[in-house]
């Protein structure tokens, strides 16, 4: 035996805690790293602050002859485009989620199903962006101007189909954010308690009324979360909106009208922007930041109270 | 009182199926299979009408497949079948026109762990009503079935609170209360306070003596001190080495069983040889 008590554990200790140093020091680079983007953009932003201050966010106006500013109807277009994004993502997502969990299927097929689900996440946004281009807006053509001739005084379909615009980026978008909420709302109803279903079934329940009844409300909080961290992917989602969302500063409910977002005012804006320009899109761009976090940290919030919510179900042994 | 075997307690093997006079259910269990695995085999008992039986038995001996049988919980895992025939009330409930769930709302049944929906203590009691489509009365009957379960008087207060609020003696009354409120003929509870401590499974147990008198109780346990106490009938059900299948030994009344077990396997597993 070479190591008896009292061997010096020199070397070992250096090591240990050399690396306990270097971990330390790469999180910290970490944070500092984010810290600083966000200092960097609230610095060039501020003469834009001190300017418009918050008038940028309910003018309509955005004329750099003028040096004029304001985001509001991104701001709506942004949250317009994600809402509806949303209803798209919500529907398809959570039947998709119950299809894959409720043993409907082989579990081969669930597994090979929920892959390629998944694999949409991996189709880069420029690629949306052209299929949405070159494939979406003209198939919705003849419908969007039938739905424009019939029902012109609704005001959804008040303006004339132009090609890009709310419906087609809503629709587009609507796919992109499917991956996200598919499969957290499928992590949140697999993970409720088989007894759970099973005490449903022992008191008579059809399958239809366990889910319906019992594994969506016990799911819910979970489902909750991922139409938020969903609704957070659409608010940022940049590329695939430049392309399709119409690139039109419009305050309008309808949906065949072109419309932009505050990702697709930056992206479109940004090459040819002189210095005040600049500074009003760094500000617009820390309005993104602050409605993308608050939307990504309300959802992993409501994500963390399913959890312990569902623990209290898992708890009550 | 019916008299259990029809020979003195340990002259002769009892028969595995003794003649009972007023049985609710018939099982008839020759063979039950998960996918090709023979779970439990030759395993037939009727079940009394107003008495508590009791399956007691090693784990994995398939004290609780048995159990699953008589409400065709089974159904739901995959690759499950059976040879042989259960009968409820003269009927059935595994012939072709039969619907499991129908099945289902005649026979409550209580989990080993406490199972409250997430959904207020009322919500939960009335949810068996609420699928029948039995919606008249609701309050009464929803006070009555919590009154049966003994837990009235903790919860009338907050009826409208979660029922995940309750501890886990409550929850598991509550679970005993939505089982009932429904009147089952038959409680099938499987190892209902193996979750629980001391005091609140004292209390289902005087819960259960107290419900024999308008439900047949069928139980699984693992705590034979909990079959002597509450069970008239007990069967005792073992694995074949071998196999893995489980299979019934022996079946009389719990006195008999405990005291002059006729097989020697039984013998061993009461007086706590194995377990």
């Amino acid at each position: 035996m070479k190591n008896t008590i009292g061997t010096s554990l020199k070397f070992e200790r250096t090591i240990d805690s050399a690396f306990r140093r270097v971990c330390w020091t790469l999180a910290l680079l970490t944070i500092l790293l984010g810290g600083l983007i966000v200092f960097e953009i609230f610095y060039h932003a501020t003469p834009a602050i001190k300017k418009y201050g918050f008038s940028f966010l309910t003018s309509s106006q955005w004329d750099p002859a003028n040096e004029a500013y304001g985001v509001l109807p991104e701001i709506w277009g942004t949250f317009y485009s994600s809402v509806l994004a949303l209803i798209v993502a919500g529907l398809l997502g959570v039947s998709v989620a119950i299809w894959l969990t409720q043993n409907f299927l082989p579990s081969r097929v669930e597994w090979f199903l929920k892959t390629v689900v998944e694999l949409l996440a991996a189709i880069p946004s420029v690629v949306y962006g052209l299929w949405g281009f070159y494939y979406v807006i003209p198939m919705l053509r003849p419908f969007a101007g039938w739905l424009h001739e019939q029902f012109s005084w609704v005001p959804f379909f008040s303006t004339p189909f132009t090609g890009p615009g709310i419906l087609p980026a809503a629709l587009v978008l609507g796919i992109m954010i499917l991956p996200t909420v598919a499969s957290i709302s499928r992590d949140a109803l697999s993970a409720v308690p088989s007894r759970l279903k099973e005490a449903a079934m022992g008191l008579g329940a059809t399958r239809w009324e366990v889910i319906w009844k019992v594994v969506l409300p016990t799911a819910s909080r979970g489902i909750g979360a991922a139409l938020v961290l969903g609704f957070g992917r659409a608010i940022g989602e940049t590329m695939a909106l430049a392309m399709l969302a119409g690139n039109s500063s419009r305050l309008t409910l309808s949906l065949l009208s072109p419309s932009n977002t505050l990702a697709a005012r930056l992206a479109n804006q940004f090459p040819e922007a002189g210095p005040s320009e600049a500074s009003a899109l760094m500000f617009a761009a820390l309005v993104l930041m602050a409605l993308s976090l608050s939307a990504n940290v309300f959802g992993v919030v409501i994500n963390l109270r399913a959890r312990y919510k569902l623990a209290r179900v898992g708890v009550a042994r | 009182m019916p008299t259990l075997t029809a020979q003195p307690p340990h002259a002769i093997k009892p028969p595995k199926t003794p003649v009972r006079h007023d049985p609710i259910i018939e099982c008839e269990i020759r063979k039950l299979y998960y996918g090709d695995f023979l779970a439990v085999k030759n395993s037939s008992l009727n079940i009394e009408k107003g008495k508590i039986t009791a399956f007691i038995g090693p784990s994995g001996c398939g004290k609780s497949t048995v159990l699953r049988c008589m409400n065709r919980l089974n159904d739901i895992v995959r690759g499950f079948r059976l040879e042989g025939r259960v009968a409820m009330a003269g009927q059935d409930i595994y012939a072709a026109n039969v619907d499991p769930v129908s099945v289902r709302r005649h026979i409550g049944m209580v989990f080993q762990q406490p199972t409250p929906f997430v959904m207020s203590v009322y919500d939960n009691v009335a949810f068996g009503l609420r699928i029948n489509r039995d919606k008249h009365d609701l309050d009464h009957r929803v006070e009555q079935a919590l009154k049966s379960a003994a837990l009235w008087d903790e919860v009338k207060d907050k009826l409208k609170k979660s029922a995940l609020s309750l501890s886990g003696g409550q929850q598991q009354r509550l679970c005993i209360a939505r089982a009932i409120a429904t009147q089952p003929q038959v409680l099938l509870m499987d190892e209902p306070c193996s979750a629980l401590d001391p005091i609140s499974t004292r209390r289902i147990e005087e819960l259960m003596v107290e419900l024999r008198k308008s439900y047949t109780i069928v139980i699984v346990t693992h705590n034979l001190h909990q079959a002597m106490r509450v069970a008239d009938y007990t069967a005792f059900m073992y694995v074949d080495k071998e196999s893995r299948s489980g299979y019934l030994v022996e079946y009389g009344e719990t006195d008999q069983i405990f005291k002059h077990p006729a097989e020697e396997y039984t013998r061993q597993y009461v007086c706590g040889h194995f377990s």
